[in-house]
C-alpha cells in the first residue's frame, strides 16, 4: 500500500513534468504541422538559465525562474522569427532534419559554456522541507511540481477555450487558411503560441530537474520522452497530452519501483498499445 | 559478351558500373594500412545507411528507428558465432535474416501509420528492443555488451587478422554485393511502383498498386540488408553492445543518409564515407565540438536549396569531362 501511493506521488509529479514540456511542443505541431526536435534543447536551456541566475548571480529562487522562463521564451520567438516560420512548408524530413542540428548546436553551446558536469538549481528552503498533508507528508518540491501542472493545464485550457487569442489559436488549428481570410493574423498566432511553448518548456526544465538532471546531452536525452507523450495524447489537444504525460509517467515510474531491469520497456509497449487503439490521441475517437 | 551487354554495363546508371567505382575506390583504401579499422567502420556504415536509403530516399518514409534491424543483426551474429557456428558467412546470413525478419514483423504495425506518428513507432520498436537486449543478460550479456566470440577464416582461407587488412576487405566485399543487388531492386518494377507511392501514394493506389504490400515488402529488404551491416560489425569488432540499439545511432544514419543525398544510393556511400571522416577527426579533438560541426552542416542542408547547391556543383569546371558530341548538344 506504501508503495503504491509512492509510485501514485512520484508518477503524477513525472507526468506533470511532463506534461508541462509537452504541451507546448503539442500545440505547435496540432497548429503549425512543425515537427520541432529542438524543443528538449528548449526545456534544457530555460533549467540552465535559472540555475545561472540562482548559483551565480545570487536571485531569489522564484525570481530565477520567472526571468528564465520569460528569456526562453523570448529566444524562441526570436527564432522563430528569423528561421523556424521558414521550415513550417517544408517536408517532415526536413524539419526533422533542421531542428535536430539546432538541437546538436545547442548541446555544444551549453557544454562550451557550462561544461559537462550535471548542473543543480539549489531549493530554497521552503522547497526544501516537506508538507504535511494530514494523511502523509510529501516533498514540498513534489507538491509545488504538482501545483504547478496543475495550474498550467487549467491556465492552457482557459486561454484556449475563453480568451480572444484561443479563438483565434482553434481557429487556426482547424483550418488555417479559412482562419487567414477571416483576419486572423496567423503569423502573430504562430509566433506567440511558439513562444508561448518554450516559454512552458523552461518551466519544465526547471521544475523537472530533480528527476531529469540538466547536462549538455539533456536536449537529446528526454526528446524521445517528450515525443511519445505528444504523439499518445493527440497532436495538439492539450487534456489528451495531460492525461498521456500522467498515464505514461505513472507507467515510467512503476516500472522504475517494480521491474527497473527492464528499462523503459513497458513505457513504449503502452506507447505502442495507446497508437493502435487510439492513434489520433488518447482522448479522441478514430474518425 | 557481345557488344551490346558491355555497353549495357558501362551506361552511368549500370548496376556494374556502380559497383566497379566502389570496388576500385575502395581497394584504394588499402594503401592507407593505419586507416584499416577506420575504413572497415566506414564500410559498415555505409551498407547500413544504404538501408536506410530504402526507407528513407526510396519509400519516403521517415524513420528514426532504423537501428532496430542493425541491433538484431549485431547480436544474432554475435550469438551464433557464441553458440553454435564460427564460420562468417553463416554468422552473415543469420544476421541478414534477422533483420528482415524484425522489419516484417514491425512492418506490419508501424506501416499503417505515416508522418509522426510512424516516426514514432519507430522509435519505439527500436527502445523495446533495446530494453529487451539490457533485460535478457543471459543470451546478450546485458549492458556489459556480448564479446568472447570468435570468427573463422573468411572462406576457410582468410583469418581475421590485428591490423584489419581481411576485416577491411571482408565489408568492402559485402558492400559492393550488397549495393549490386539493391541497385538492382531499386531498378526493377518493383523498386520504381515503390518510388511511385513515394510521390502519390493516392495516384498509384488508384493505377492498380498494392500499395501496403509493396512498402512492407521493401521494408523487409531494407531490414535485411541492416541486419547484414549488423552482422559485420560484430564480426569485425568482436564485440556487440547496447549502442547497436540506440537512438543516436539511428540519428547519425539519417544525417550520414541526407549528407551525401537521400534517395541515390551512391549518396548513402558518400554521405557515410564523409561523415565518419569528419567524425574521427572532430572527435579526436573534442567531442562536444563536433555537435557544432554537424549541427551546423544539417542546418545548412535544409536552408541552402538542393536546387542551388547541384548549380554550384555544375559551376566546377571539371577537364577531364569529355566534350558532348556535336549532335548531342544540337539537340539539348
Amino acid at each position: 500500500m506504501h508503495i503504491l501511493a509512492n509510485i501514485l506521488i512520484d508518477g503524477i509529479s513525472y507526468g506533470m513534468v511532463l506534461f508541462i514540456i509537452s504541451v507546448g511542443l503539442s500545440i505547435t505541431l496540432g497548429l503549425m504541422r512543425f515537427i520541432n526536435l529542438a524543443h528538449g534543447a528548449f526545456a534544457m536551456t530555460g533549467g540552465y538559465l535559472a540555475a545561472w541566475l540562482v548559483r551565480v548571480e545570487g536571485w531569489g529562487y522564484a525570481a530565477s525562474v520567472g526571468a528564465a522562463v520569460l528569456l526562453t521564451a523570448v529566444l524562441g520567438a526570436a527564432l522563430e522569427a528569423i528561421v523556424l516560420r521558414k521550415l513550417y512548408r517544408r517536408s517532415e524530413l526536413d524539419q526533422v532534419l533542421f531542428t535536430i542540428g539546432l538541437a546538436f548546436v545547442f548541446v555544444a553551446a551549453t557544454n562550451l559554456a557550462f561544461g559537462p558536469q550535471v548542473q543543480m538549481i539549489p531549493l530554497p528552503a521552503w522547497l526544501a522541507g516537506s508538507v504535511d498533508l494530514g494523511v502523509r507528508t510529501l516533498p514540498a518540491q513534489r507538491v509545488l511540481v504538482i501545483v504547478a501542472g496543475a495550474a498550467v493545464a487549467l491556465l492552457c485550457g482557459l486561454v484556449v477555450t475563453r480568451s480572444r487569442f484561443g479563438v483565434w489559436l482553434r481557429a487556426a488549428v482547424d483550418n488555417k487558411d479559412a482562419a487567414a481570410t477571416l483576419g486572423v493574423n496567423i503569423r502573430l498566432v504562430s509566433g506567440l503560441t511558439f513562444a508561448a511553448g518554450c516559454g512552458l518548456a523552461a518551466l519544465g526544465g526547471v521544475l523537472g530537474a530533480e528527476l531529469m538532471p540538466l547536462e549538455p546531452y539533456y536536449a537529446l536525452k528526454y526528446l524521445v520522452l517528450v515525443l511519445v507523450v505528444v504523439a499518445v495524447g493527440g497532436m495538439g489537444s492539450i487534456t489528451g497530452t495531460l492525461a498521456a504525460a500522467v498515464l505514461l509517467g505513472v507507467i515510467e515510474t512503476a516500472s522504475k519501483y517494480l521491474a527497473s531491469e527492464y528499462g523503459s520497456l513497458f513505457f513504449f509497449v503502452a506507447m505502442i498499445v495507446a497508437l493502435s487503439v487510439r492513434p489520433q490521441g488518447l482522448l479522441r475517437r478514430a474518425a | 559478351m557481345n557488344r551490346a551487354s558491355i555497353e549495357r554495363a558501362l551506361a552511368p546508371s549500370s548496376p556494374a558500373r556502380h559497383v566497379g567505382i566502389i570496388v576500385a575506390v575502395g581497394l584504394c583504401g588499402l594503401l592507407l594500412p593505419d586507416q584499416w579499422p577506420l575504413l572497415a567502420r566506414i564500410g559498415v556504415m555505409a551498407l547500413f545507411v544504404l538501408s536506410l536509403d530504402l526507407v528513407v530516399g526510396i519509400a519516403g518514409l521517415a524513420t528514426l528507428g532504423h537501428v532496430a534491424f542493425f541491433g538484431m543483426g549485431a547480436y544474432t551474429a554475435g550469438i551464433v558465432a557464441l553458440r553454435w557456428s564460427a564460420d562468417p558467412l553463416v554468422g552473415l546470413a543469420a544476421g541478414a535474416a534477422a533483420g528482415a525478419l524484425t522489419a516484417a514483423v514491425s512492418g506490419v504495425l508501424v506501416l499503417r501509420y505515416q508522418g509522426f506518428t510512424f516516426l514514432m513507432l519507430t522509435v519505439a520498436v527500436a527502445q523495446i528492443l533495446h530494453s529487451l537486449a539490457n533485460k535478457l543478460r543471459g543470451l546478450t550479456g546485458g549492458d556489459d555488451g556480448l564479446s568472447g566470440f570468435a570468427v573463422d577464416p573468411v572462406l576457410g582461407i582468410a583469418p581475421f587478422d590485428l591490423e584489419g587488412k581481411v576485416a577491411y576487405l571482408y565489408a568492402l566485399a559485402v558492400l559492393a554485393a550488397s549495393y549490386y543487388v539493391v541497385k538492382r531492386i531499386v531498378d526493377s518494377p518493383f523498386g520504381l511502383s515503390v518510388q511511385g507511392v513515394h510521390q502519390c501514394r493516392a495516384r498509384m493506389s488508384a493505377l492498380g498498386t498494392p500499395v501496403a504490400r509493396q512498402l512492407w515488402k521493401m521494408y523487409v529488404a531494407a531490414g535485411l540488408f541492416a541486419g547484414m551491416a549488423g552482422a559485420v560489425s560484430a564480426q569485425i569488432s568482436g564485440i556487440v553492445g547496447l549502442d547497436s540499439f540506440g537512438f543516436s545511432l539511428s540519428a547519425e544514419a539519417l544525417v550520414m543518409l541526407i549528407l551525401g543525398g537521400a534517395g541515390r544510393l551512391y549518396g548513402a556511400l558518400v554521405g557515410a564515407a564523409i561523415f565518419m571522416a569528419l567524425h574521427h577527426t572532430a572527435s579526436s579533438i573534442n567531442p562536444y565540438h563536433w555537435l557544432f560541426v554537424i549541427g551546423g552542416l544539417l542546418m545548412l542542408i535544409v536552408l541552402v536549396p538542393q536546387a542551388r547547391l547541384a548549380a554550384w556543383f555544375r559551376a566546377v569546371p571539371r577537364p577531364w569531362a569529355a566534350p558532348p558530341r556535336a549532335g548531342k548538344r544540337e539537340a539539348a
